[in-house]
């Protein structure tokens, strides 16, 4: 009983069998399910992806349209026109934040101890979480365009909006890699929420989401230069109702990857070894 | 009960735990605990808030890693083979860990397509446990509307999804009430029938006694005393006489008196004042005798009377010759007594 270690013959011999890849998807699509089950437990949860955008849309639309619109030189119309497409941007980000209160919320759940005891890769709990929140962007996008249409937009390039959905998505998964590692790190979801909220305001509004850049002092352009929000507002803009693209796409797509491939690495062994 | 004899055979041992030590910072989780569990029996590890059950559990199915020593589970090690060790493995948490918002039903489902079930074998096996553990009327309704009982018992469900060969219970019925303590049990029993390896943690001496066949006793995160439940009971050799003087106002005169006589065991007399009862504790027949004779002298009429097993602190004084040193404040004493029953 007090031997110090144990005879070889005690261990079973090999290394850690792997994980085949039908089974991660097997797992990921049944967390999927779950995750699914959760919104119809509980359609509460969708009035965020369902409110976002009908207020956004109405309080900039009619609150400072006018005025921004001037400067554009066609007044509100104008400004339909211009902040749309940054709206677009805005939603992404907004609902992958709110990925970082929710995965914490279920972090401290007892139910993760079952899923860390069971022989799936960790990585499924956190793909399932993105899949199931791309939906809720999505549904979150096709009600901003709704009310969009609404108050006047004017679709002139279809394929163009269904490629800013696209890019929107995208990085919208690139950031929630990040909201999810500060889900995993932050001991509630009070703080992942104030921690997303200190790096959401100045990220959305010190961009060209809702107004052009050109009357904000030199140091506020530098900084809306290099902001990713920027880059892909403008290339939602370039492409639904037309201007410059490549540039801000290109911006646009490598942040995305450099964020995930960064990010995406941390959050899985963060939820891996956080006891 | 199940009570297996030692295994002629001998076997390889279902879990072997040696050195194996976890630090928080100051605080030493454990201290070099050594364990052996034999396939087919039942491990209790008694002890304590604090003494480190939780931690050995959590290494145990590998939801934490261990700072020195080393551990196998069916022969997996915790740190080298965690995936082949988390197949064969059951787990039911201190808290329900099951999913409150999803239905009970889906709640099975889930683990068992995550265990590789086919979505057929999924569902038979869902619906299976479900009626096994009397959940069929409730498959629907989501876990969170469930009773503690209920929601134990669906706990218990899904660790025994994947037909586990070694199944970790981490303080199964605390928390429950008596009677659905006693059920939680029966399922206990029932799964051990089908020859499950468990190893249990518990604070209560009364449900290692009805569940383990073998006791390891531990104390800051060190182990104190194991062997065959008999052995230990013997060694500690006293028990827990319960009366219930008729006049309630009699409650603490009575326990005062009794500890100043001093015909009592080790730990001192409690008053139990949820049940009306002072609780004594006897080491012997004598003991037991010179109580009853005391307490009839006084001119207290009796209720009711009644022995059990020892307490905590009494198997604690018994074996170490001191109170069980975790903080007592976190495992509060009308608990103890009320779960005692």
């Amino acid at each position: 009983m007090s031997a110090a270690t144990l005879a070889p013959a005690d261990v079973k011999p090999g290394a850690d069998a792997p994980i085949p890849l039908r089974a991660h998807l097997r797992h990921t699509g049944a967390l999927i399910r779950r995750n699914l089950l959760w919104i119809r437990q509980d359609p509460e949860s969708m009035f965020d992806a369902l409110l976002f955008p009908v207020i956004f849309t109405l309080l900039f639309v009619y609150v400072f349209g006018g005025s921004i619109g001037q400067s554009l030189g066609g007044g509100q119309q104008a400004y339909v026109q211009y902040v749309i497409p940054g709206l677009m941007a805005m939603m992404g980000m907004n609902m992958a934040q709110g990925v970082g209160t929710g995965f914490n919320q279920d972090f401290n759940s007892g139910v993760m101890d079952r899923f860390r005891s069971l022989p799936i890769g960790r990585g499924s709990v956190l793909f399932a979480k993105i899949a199931v929140e791309l939906l809720r962007c999505l549904f979150a996008l096709t009600v901003l365009m709704v009310v969009a249409v609404l108050v006047g937009f004017d679709i002139t390039n279809w394929p163009g909006l269904l490629a800013s959905v696209g890019l929107s998505i995208v990085f919208g998964s690139a950031l929630m890699w990040v909201f999810l590692t500060l889900g995993v790190l932050m001991k509630n979801a009070q703080s992942v929420q104030a921690m997303g909220f200190l790096v959401l305001m100045p990220l959305q509004f010190g961009s060209s989401i809702f107004a052009p850049t050109n009357s904000m002092p030199g140091w506020l352009q530098s900084f809306t230069k290099y902001n990713p929000l920027s880059s892909l507002a403008d290339s939602a803009r370039g492409l639904m109702v037309g201007g410059e693209v490549a540039s801000h796409l290109w911006v646009t797509l490598a942040w995305s990857v450099g964020l995930t491939v960064v990010m995406a690495p941390i959050a899985i062994h963060k939820f891996r070894t956080k006891s | 009960m199940t009570r297996i004899d030692k295994n002629p055979e001998g076997g390889s041992a279902a879990v072997t735990v040696r050195g194996l030590v976890k630090h928080y910072g100051e605080t030493k989780a454990l201290d070099g605990v050594d364990l052996d569990v034999r396939p087919g029996t039942v491990m209790g590890v008694l002890g304590p808030n604090g003494a480190g059950k939780t931690t050995l559990v959590r290494i145990l199915s590998t939801l934490l890693a261990p700072d020195a020593g080393q551990a196998t589970v069916a022969g997996y090690d915790v740190l080298r083979q965690p995936r082949q060790l988390r197949r064969v493995i059951g787990l039911t948490g201190q808290y329900a860990s099951v999913d409150e918002k999803l239905p009970g039903w889906e709640n099975l489902y889930l683990i068992g397509r995550l265990l590789d079930l086919s979505r057929k074998d999924a569902r038979v096996r869902a619906d299976e446990l479900l009626e096994r553990f009397s959940l069929t009327e409730a498959a629907r309704r989501p876990a969170g509307t469930y009773s503690g009982g209920m929601r134990r018992r669906l706990d218990l469900a899904a660790s025994m999804i994947g037909r586990p060969q070694v199944l970790f219970l981490d303080e199964p019925t605390t928390g429950l009430d008596p009677r659905t303590r006693n059920e939680v049990w029966t399922e206990v029993k029932a799964m051990v029938g089908d020859g499950v390896t468990v190893l249990l943690t518990t604070q209560y001496m009364e449900e290692a006694e009805q569940l383990a066949s073998e006791l390891t006793v531990v104390d800051r995160g060190k182990v104190i005393a194991g062997g065959a439940i008999d052995d230990l009971k013997a060694k500690v050799g006293g028990r827990t006489l319960r009366v219930r003087p008729v006049d309630p106002l009699q409650l603490r005169p009575l326990a005062e008196y009794l500890d100043e006589l001093g015909i009592t065991g080790l730990a001192s007399t409690t008053v139990d004042t949820h049940s009306g009862t002072v609780l004594v504790p006897v080491l012997s027949d004598e003991q037991l005798t010179a109580v009853v004779g005391a307490v009839t002298a006084r001119g207290i009429t009796i209720g009711s009377i009644s022995t059990e097993l020892p307490s905590l602190d009494e198997v604690f004084l018994s074996l170490t010759g001191h109170r069980a040193s975790a903080p007592q404040d976190a495992v509060p004493t009308d608990t103890l007594e009320e779960v005692a029953v």
